[in-house]
């Protein structure tokens, strides 16, 4: 790795490191201004100039957020939705995926085609929302659930990655009389792990991070209310606040703390529980995802 | 739910000559493990195309199908007399466009500098840092932006103090900068994920190219252009093709979060427009048309692409 640094390299060198320390910097500061706001005293936060670390220490915005009922709610049903919908996704993912990845079962190729279908078309917003309707879902929890049950695109990436087990581990447990479902929870579902946690974390994430369904379905019913929704009311209405219309929808609780002291600390707590996940799994999504991608 | 059946009886064939039920009886767990989800798909994927007959209807909830009126094409026609609807759709255009070429050229740009990092520990941190915000979902992401981008926030503090600026801008109350600012966000949330695939990509190629190359004299940037991108090469054509295959979802959640009445003539996109008008206000036979003009733009959209895709590199996506 021996090589004379000329100029070219070492402009090249300062530019690479400057511009990569650049992105760094305005991936990573708004987290941590954020942060530093959510520590910080609420009135001594609209006088500005809080940018890395909190001028008045307080665990007040957190204190009040959390005395919020509606928060409390939404919390609960944020990770209620996550834990639910993410071992149903999981688990049906792996089983349809060993059903498909099984080259001797006889409707494979019709079942495959159904399910690929539905990776390029969707009936659009209005007749997903009357189905919704007509199936009594709204105003209900499931709403969250029951649509997310089978995601075509992971139930693949899931499949390739069992088409790269070796066939033989089937083969023996079949002589030793074991059946399709045994195979696939003793076997085929243990040696899956790596790519069930890409997938986990996938399923994971997006049933956290989603709010359209709540605005959606159950907007009206604040027993079904989700973090993120709650968080995107607030984002409204402090926007709508700019053109001077809207206050924030509980006026108790703007009395204590400001919009932007509830808005930072809320955004960390729907934050800080996938950034406490993510770093674990890098060396497993990124296999993930060229799984997907070689797939398709 | 007739599909399974029916299909079965087609492919039978080719199995051996064991008799089909015989066959089916073996297999029995593997329909068990794999029928409630054909059930599920069809439910909450089939079924809503039944829907798009709505289009067709002067639809009145509460009727039953037999008692809709029929309206033939009169929505779609009343969509293309709606002046407003020319607004959403170049809008939808614009930004679909302008995601896919930043959303593309500059993560390959990012994994190629990435890995031109000799420190790996440097190296890694920057890879971990731009993954992050891909894991918080929009709303968080729009707070961010919302915030940085505000009259005091910190783009305007560095602007003014740098000089560039002489007083502080209202970045999101100015309708000609939404797209621009819609698609850098979404590369400040997307571009370190999306650069994965292609550093996967990279760490394949074989050393030993870098070597003789260098052997050669060639400098970095040569052995950038001749040796690193050659290799992704494959890559580069696989996400392309899926890039423009999500063209048929751009989706409207940026939109929608980032949006605000002063900027709206910029950021109403087919999909909001279906949420205003369909859901909103109730016009569901009106939305859904929209809904299908919405997927013929993309698959549109789709097809050009393809063509000056196939005519720059001689390759079909489709």
């Amino acid at each position: 790795m021996k090589y004379r640094l000329t100029l070219g390299d070492a402009l090249f060198n300062l530019f690479l490191y400057t511009f990569m320390i650049v992105v760094g910097i305005v991936t990573i500061y708004p987290f941590l201004n954020l942060l530093a706001i959510s520590f910080n005293d609420s009135l001594d936060t609209v006088r500005g100039g809080i940018y890395l670390w909190p001028r008045m220490f307080t665990w007040n915005n957190y204190l009040q957020i959390f005395l919020y009922n509606d928060l409390l709610v939404a919390f609960k049903n944020s990770v209620l939705r996550t834990l639910i919908g993410t071992a149903l996704g999981v688990f049906s993912g792996a089983m349809l995926a060993y059903v498909l990845s099984r080259q001797d079962f006889i409707a494979r190729k019709p079942a495959s085609l159904f399910f690929v279908l539905t990776l390029y078309f969707s009936g659009g917003m209005i007749p997903v929302y009357m189905l919704i309707r007509d199936l009594g879902l709204i105003n209900s929890f499931w709403v969250y659930i029951l649509p997310n049950v089978v995601n075509v695109w992971n139930v693949f990436v899931i499949r390739s990655y069992m088409d790269g087990l070796p066939i033989s581990l089937q083969e023996s447990a079949r002589l030793d009389g074991a059946n399709d479902w045994t195979i696939f929870y003793r076997i085929i579902l243990p040696l899956c792990k790596p790519v069930l946690a890409t997938i986990g974390l996938f399923v994971a994430v997006g049933q956290w991070n989603s709010w359209f369904d709540t605005f959606l379905y159950n907007s009206t019913n604040s027993d079904l209310t989700t973090l993120q929704y709650e968080l995107m009311k607030i984002l409204s209405n402090t926007q709508a606040g700019a053109s001077n219309q809207a206050r924030l929808s509980d006026p108790s609780l703007s009395n204590q703390v400001s919009p932007e002291s509830i808005r930072a600390s809320i955004t960390m707590v729907a934050t800080v529980p996938i950034l406490l996940v993510y770093p674990f799994l890098q060396r497993y999504f990124v296999k993930g995802l060229t799984l997907g991608a070689v797939k398709s | 739910m007739e599909t399974v059946p029916s299909s079965v009886s087609s492919a039978a064939p080719s199995t051996r000559k064991r008799p089909l039920w015989k066959t089916v009886f073996a297999q029995r767990y593997l329909f068990l493990m794999s029928i409630p989800f054909v059930i599920w798909v069809f439910v909450f994927n089939y079924l809503p195309l039944w829907g798009w007959t709505m289009a067709f209807q002067n639809f009145k909830p509460g009727r039953s199908f037999a008692e809709q009126d029929w309206v033939g094409l009169a929505n779609f026609i009343a969509i293309f007399q709606e002046p407003h609807f020319y607004l959403v759709l170049r809008n939808t255009l614009a930004m679909s466009l302008l995601g896919l070429i930043a959303g593309y050229t500059v993560p390959v740009l990012f994994a190629i500098l990435l890995n031109e990092i000799r420190f790996a520990f440097f190296k890694k941190t920057i890879q971990t840092v731009s993954y992050l915000p891909h894991f918080v979902s929009w709303v968080v992401a729009a707070g961010i932006v919302t915030k940085m981008l505000a009259v005091d926030g910190i783009v305007n503090e560095l602007l003014v103090q740098l000089n560039i600026l002489d007083k502080p801008v209202q970045f999101m109350a100015k309708g000609e900068w939404f797209w621009g600012i819609v698609t850098l966000s979404d590369l400040w949330k997307e571009m370190g994920w999306n650069s994965i695939i292609f550093l996967a990509a990279i760490t394949g190629i074989d050393p030993e190219l870098y070597e003789a190359a260098k052997v050669d004299g060639a400098g970095r940037f040569r052995r950038m252009w001749h040796v690193t991108l050659p290799g992704i090469r494959p890559t580069m054509m696989v996400m392309l093709i899926l890039s423009i295959g999500w063209l048929t979802s751009i989706g409207f959640e940026k939109q929608y979060l980032l949006g605000n009445v002063l900027v709206q003539d910029y950021s109403e996109v087919l999909d909001l427009y279906v949420l205003n008008y369909g859901i909103g206000m109730g016009r569901f036979s009106f939305g859904t048309a929209v809904g299908i003009v919405n997927s013929l733009v993309a698959i549109t959209l789709l097809l050009v692409s393809n063509g000056i895709f196939k005519r720059v590199t001689k390759e079909s996506v489709i």
